[in-house]
This record gives structure tokens, C-alpha cells and sequence, in this order.
């Protein structure tokens, strides 16, 4: 529940950014052109201070929260979407292609996912595009395998059942059988699996993979660093950033067990 | 077992074409980024082309490479303009060092606060240290690097602010290895507390599993102590998963820790990807991404056929 609660807030203040925040505080030549300092804390230059090129920190946090936020939900939509469709055709049509696809996924499971996420987007070129590519097309193996298990339980159900019916059901009965008993499993791996995207893509961003031109929290955290916010003691500079990150993460993890536990209530008694 | 191998070994072979393949869409000219910005005169160009073969058919340029990987060949860096390999054997130790000794104490520490949580579940322990360790396990590591790097180094200077030792020093022997050790404590500690959450969780659900089994209402039936309970008959039996996570995270060791290298400026293989990404120096990125594979498959391998052997369900 707090959970719903923290994530309405951001997602109000992504929504709301341009109400919050001047989005043309961004630029660097209207920053000097207004006159503002540089380095300076929110106490000289409320309500977050400036950054080493007199942009506005605030405005970095209220517009970073879009970016980060919409590549963690788009990423995470892919992820679902690929997740979702090879873990259903595998666990439902079985056979070749099932231990096909299995071992694809294995394959994507083994090698280590930062460097490979690191190669494909040093290759594919730093766009936000991209990320969104790279973050769906290296996470869909836990969720295939999630959902691929989920399909085989209900399977077994539903032979057992038309085993004592009589005549057959088309495939599209099945198929109305097999998604409504998947589709909570998978709302509570996406909900878990947005946190992962997220500090996925403030990764890529803060090694320098991210889309220059964007200004998600995780570029946040790379101009902070790379311009040397840390000898200066510029706290007000990467906390907000961070503390936005961690928030949202929280948010989406607690809300994400929650709906786990209610998909599966196997899980439950763990409590 | 010998399956178990022959799988690794596929996926191993898996690496190296996607590898290969994977970086010749984009190294179109890889002789003209070799010497990018330099002049050189079009016959050497022509020549070394030549010479590394790349004027022939694509599948006899991989088998080249992989001749040439096997070998201990990867390739000449873009940015340092030496061998990858070299490079690459240089960085090894370093971060060998930091995500051994990180992976040691989180394996502990979180394997200790997961068994508190699961003893005294439900409890203001229990609820403390699952929180904590959410919120450490919730935020991006490097970030906790930096604000540990903010609050020990620059406000309080009590640590140094990176790098493996400090420069142009001529201590040797125990000074030298107190001097790194000292430069050890911030990045360790910072990957320490960023993964510890997993062991705990791991080990408090494991344990929280085995609480319920039969065994235990036996020994507690026959009048011995909880702790001793605790100790000698649900904790043995509980450690079975955090010995295979273990065994698995030792695989991730050397890519663990890309983003903490770099805010450290650790000199290990996670700062070298971090300034290979920046050029990009492709075949530094081609040859660690290699080495990350390969070390995950090795750890998996071994995780697999502990796991086996410790497990007398498993058969093997």
C-alpha cells in the first residue's frame, strides 16, 4: 500500500513536470542566460541548487523522472510482451520447440547480463530507443520460464478436465482457459521486473550508454560524477537523483511482492 | 555429469559465434579504426588486411578468431594500442581482490542476518533487517559507492578516494599492503552492503522452509535447546541454496562490480569495460565480454555439480 502510494506520487510528478519545473532550465544557455551559478546548493539557489553547468537541479529531477520512468515501463512492457509470448508457445505446444526455445533462454540466462546489455548498446548507439531494445531483449528469460511453468500446471489441469468432457475444445477455448489463469503471475513479474529495468538503464546511462540528448536520472548521476560532484561535495547535486531511484524501485518491488503473494498463494505461507 | 559439461561447453561455443558475429556487423573497417586519426599510407592498409584475412569469406574469419581466442590471442586494444590480452590478465587480480572479499562477507553477513530474520520472524528484527536490506538491495550499487565515497573520503577523510594504491608511493611489503588495503575498505564495503540483501532473503525463506519440517519438531520434541535446535539441525540443512548462490555469484565475480570500479577508479576489469565503453574500444568490449562468459559458465558448471553432490535427492 505504500507502495501505491510513493509510485502515485512520482508518477504525478512526472506527469505534472512542466507545472513543476521549466523545462527550459535544462538548457544550458538559458541557465547562463538567466544569470544562474554554477555549483551552487539549495540553499543559495532553491529548491535544489545547480549543476557545474548552472542548470537547474530541480528541473534535472522532475524531467529525469519522466525519462527513467518511461524507459523502465517501456523496457519492462518489452520484456513482458517477449516473456509472455515464448513461455506461453513453449509451455503449450511442448516438444522441439519447447526445449528449443528452453535452451535459448538458458543460453541468455548464463551470460553475464550487464556486459552483455554493455555490448549491445555500445553497438547499437546511444539512443533511448535502444536501451528499451536492449533492457527487454536481455530479461525476458526469467519471465519466460515463470510463465512457460504456469502454462504447464494449467495444462495438466485442463486434460484432466477434458479427458472427462466429452467432445473437443478448439484452440481458442484453450487459450481462453490458459491466459486468465497466467495473467495475474504476470502482472506480479512485471511489477518486479520494472525495478530491475530502472536501475538497468540508470547503469547503462551512468557508464555513458544513455541517450545524450535525454536527462533520466541515471545521465543524472553520470554528469555528477564524470564532472567531479564529489570532491566538491555537491550533495545536492546526485542525492536527489539517487534517492528518486531507490524510492521508485521500493515502490514498485513492494507492490510487486504484494501481487505475488496474491498470485500465488503458495508463497504466502512463508509469512 | 559429462552432460552437464558438453551443455556448458555448447553454450560456451554459443558465446563465440555471437561474439564474433556480433561485432563484425558493426566493425566494418576494422583496420581503419585501428589507425583512426593517424596517417597511414593505403598499402599498409592493404597489407594488414591482408594479413589478419580479412579480404576472405566470413566463416573462415571466424575460425580464425577462434583459433586465435583459444590461443590467447583478442586482439589489439583501440585505446592503449596493446595486446587485449595483456591488458585484460593485468585487471584480473584487482578485481578478483574487491568482489572476493565483497562476495565473502556478503555471503556471511547476509547469511547471518537471514537466519535472525527467520528465527525471530515477524518480529522487530525480522522486519528491520528485511527492510534494510531491501532498501540497500533497491538502490543503484555505484550510488551507494558514491555517497560512501562523499561521506568517508571528502567529509570525513578518512579513506582515500580511489584507486588501488596510492600513487608514486615507494612503500614496500606490509606498509604497501596496508596502503591497499586501506584503499580496499570503501569499495568493499560498498558492494558488501549492495548485495548482502539477496543472501539474506535467500537464506531467511530457505530457513523459514525448513522450520516447518519434521525433523525439527523431533529434536525440539526431544527437549534440546533452540539455539542448539538452530544450530545443528535447521541452519545445516537451510545452507544448501546460499551455497549454490554462492557458488553462482563467484561466476558473476569479475563482472560484478562494472559501475563500483569505475566510481572507485578501481583498476580491475570492471573500470577497463567502463573506459572501453568510451571509446568504443571494441575489441577490449569484444575480448572482456568473453572472459565474463566464460568465468559465469566455469561457476555454474561447478554450482551445478556441487549442488548435485551435496543434495542426496539430486541424483547424479
Amino acid at each position: 500500500m505504500i507502495g501505491l502510494g510513493i509510485l502515485f506520487v512520482f508518477v504525478f510528478i512526472a506527469l505534472a513536470a512542466p507545472l513543476l519545473a521549466d523545462i527550459r532550465e535544462l538548457n544550458p544557455v538559458f541557465a547562463r542566460a538567466q544569470g544562474n551559478p554554477q555549483w551552487a546548493p539549495p540553499s543559495e539557489f532553491p529548491p535544489l541548487g545547480t549543476d557545474y553547468i548552472r542548470r537547474s537541479v530541480w528541473a534535472q529531477f522532475v524531467w529525469g523522472s519522466r525519462v527513467s520512468l518511461f524507459v523502465g515501463l517501456a523496457a519492462t512492457v518489452l520484456t513482458i510482451f517477449i516473456g509472455s509470448v515464448i513461455g506461453i508457445v513453449s509451455g503449450y505446444i511442448g516438444g522441439k520447440t519447447d526445449g528449443g526455445l528452453m535452451r535459448v533462454s538458458e543460453w541468455f540466462l548464463v551470460i553475464p547480463f550487464l556486459p552483455l546489455a554493455i555490448v549491445l548498446a555500445s553497438i547499437l548507439g546511444r539512443s533511448i530507443w535502444n536501451i528499451i531494445f536492449v533492457i527487454g531483449v536481455t530479461s525476458w528469460p526469467s519471465t519466460a520460464r515463470l510463465v512457460r511453468a504456469q502454462v504447464l500446471t494449467v495444462k495438466q489441469r485442463l486434460f484432466v478436465d477434458r479427458a472427462r468432457s466429452l467432445g473437443g475444445t478448439g484452440w481458442h477455448i484453450v487459450s481462453r482457459h490458459i491466459l486468465p489463469n497466467v495473467s495475474g503471475l504476470i502482472l506480479a513479474n512485471a511489477t518486479l521486473a520494472v525495478p530491475i529495468s530502472i536501475l538497468t538503464e540508470t547503469t547503462l546511462s551512468f557508464l555513458g550508454l544513455g541517450d545524450p540528448s535525454s536527462a533520466s536520472w541515471g545521465k543524472t548521476l553520470e554528469e555528477a560524477f564524470v564532472n567531479g560532484a564529489m570532491i566538491r561535495n555537491a550533495w545536492w547535486y546526485f542525492l536527489p537523483a539517487g534517492i528518486g531511484i531507490l524510492v521508485v524501485v521500493l515502490a514498485f518491488t513492494l507492490i510487486g511482492r504484494t501481487l505475488e503473494e496474491i498470485a500465488n498463494p503458495r508463497l504466502s505461507r512463508e509469512r | 555429469m559429462g552432460r552437464k559439461a558438453l551443455g556448458s561447453l555448447l553454450t560456451f561455443i554459443f558465446v563465440l559465434v555471437f561474439n564474433f558475429f556480433l561485432f563484425r556487423i558493426v566493425q566494418k573497417d576494422p583496420i581503419g579504426s585501428l589507425f583512426r586519426g593517424r596517417n597511414v599510407p593505403q598499402q599498409t592498409i592493404d597489407n594488414l588486411r591482408t594479413a589478419f584475412g580479412l579480404d576472405e569469406p566470413i566463416f573462415t574469419q571466424f575460425f580464425y578468431y577462434v583459433r586465435e581466442s583459444l590461443q590467447g590471442n583478442l586482439g589489439i586494444s583501440y585505446q592503449s594500442r596493446q595486446p587485449v590480452w595483456d591488458e585484460i590478465v593485468a585487471a584480473i587480480p584487482e578485481t578478483v581482490i574487491l568482489v572476493g572479499v565483497s562476495a565473502i562477507l556478503s555471503a556471511l553477513i547476509g547469511t547471518v542476518l537471514g537466519i535472525v530474520a527467520a528465527w525471530r520472524r515477524n518480529t522487530w528484527k525480522d522486519h528491520g533487517i528485511t527492510a534494510g536490506t531491501m532498501v540497500f538491495y533497491s538502490m543503484p550499487d555505484f550510488w551507494l559507492g558514491m555517497l560512501l565515497l562523499v561521506g568517508f573520503a571528502v567529509v570525513f577523510p578518512i579513506f582515500p578516494v580511489g584507486g588501488f594504491a596510492t600513487a608514486g608511493s615507494s612503500a614496500a611489503g606490509l606498509d604497501r599492503l596496508l596502503d591497499q588495503l586501506n584503499h580496499l575498505v570503501l569499495p568493499a564495503l560498498t558492494l558488501t552492503l549492495a548485495y548482502l540483501g539477496e543472501y539474506a532473503l535467500i537464506m531467511r525463506s530457505s530457513l523459514l522452509d525448513v522450520m516447518g519440517e519434521d525433523y525439527l519438531t523431533v529434536a525440539r520434541a526431544k527437549g534440546l535447546r533452540d539455539r542448539i535446535v538452530r544450530r545443528r539441525h535447521a541452519v545445516p540443512n537451510a545452507l544448501l541454496p546460499v551455497v549454490t548462490l554462492t557458488a553462482i555469484n563467484f561466476g558473476f565475480v569479475l563482472s560484478g562490480a562494472i559501475a563500483v570500479e569505475a566510481v572507485y577508479s578501481w583498476p580491475g576489469l570492471g573500470k577497463a569495460t567502463a573506459d572501453a565503453i568510451r571509446g568504443p574500444d571494441l575489441p577490449m568490449l569484444q575480448g572482456l565480454f568473453l572472459l565474463f562468459s566464460a568465468a559465469v559458465i566455469v561457476f555454474n558448471l561447478i554450482a551445478d555439480v556441487t549442488y548435485a553432490y551435496l543434495d542426496p535427492r539430486v541424483d547424479h
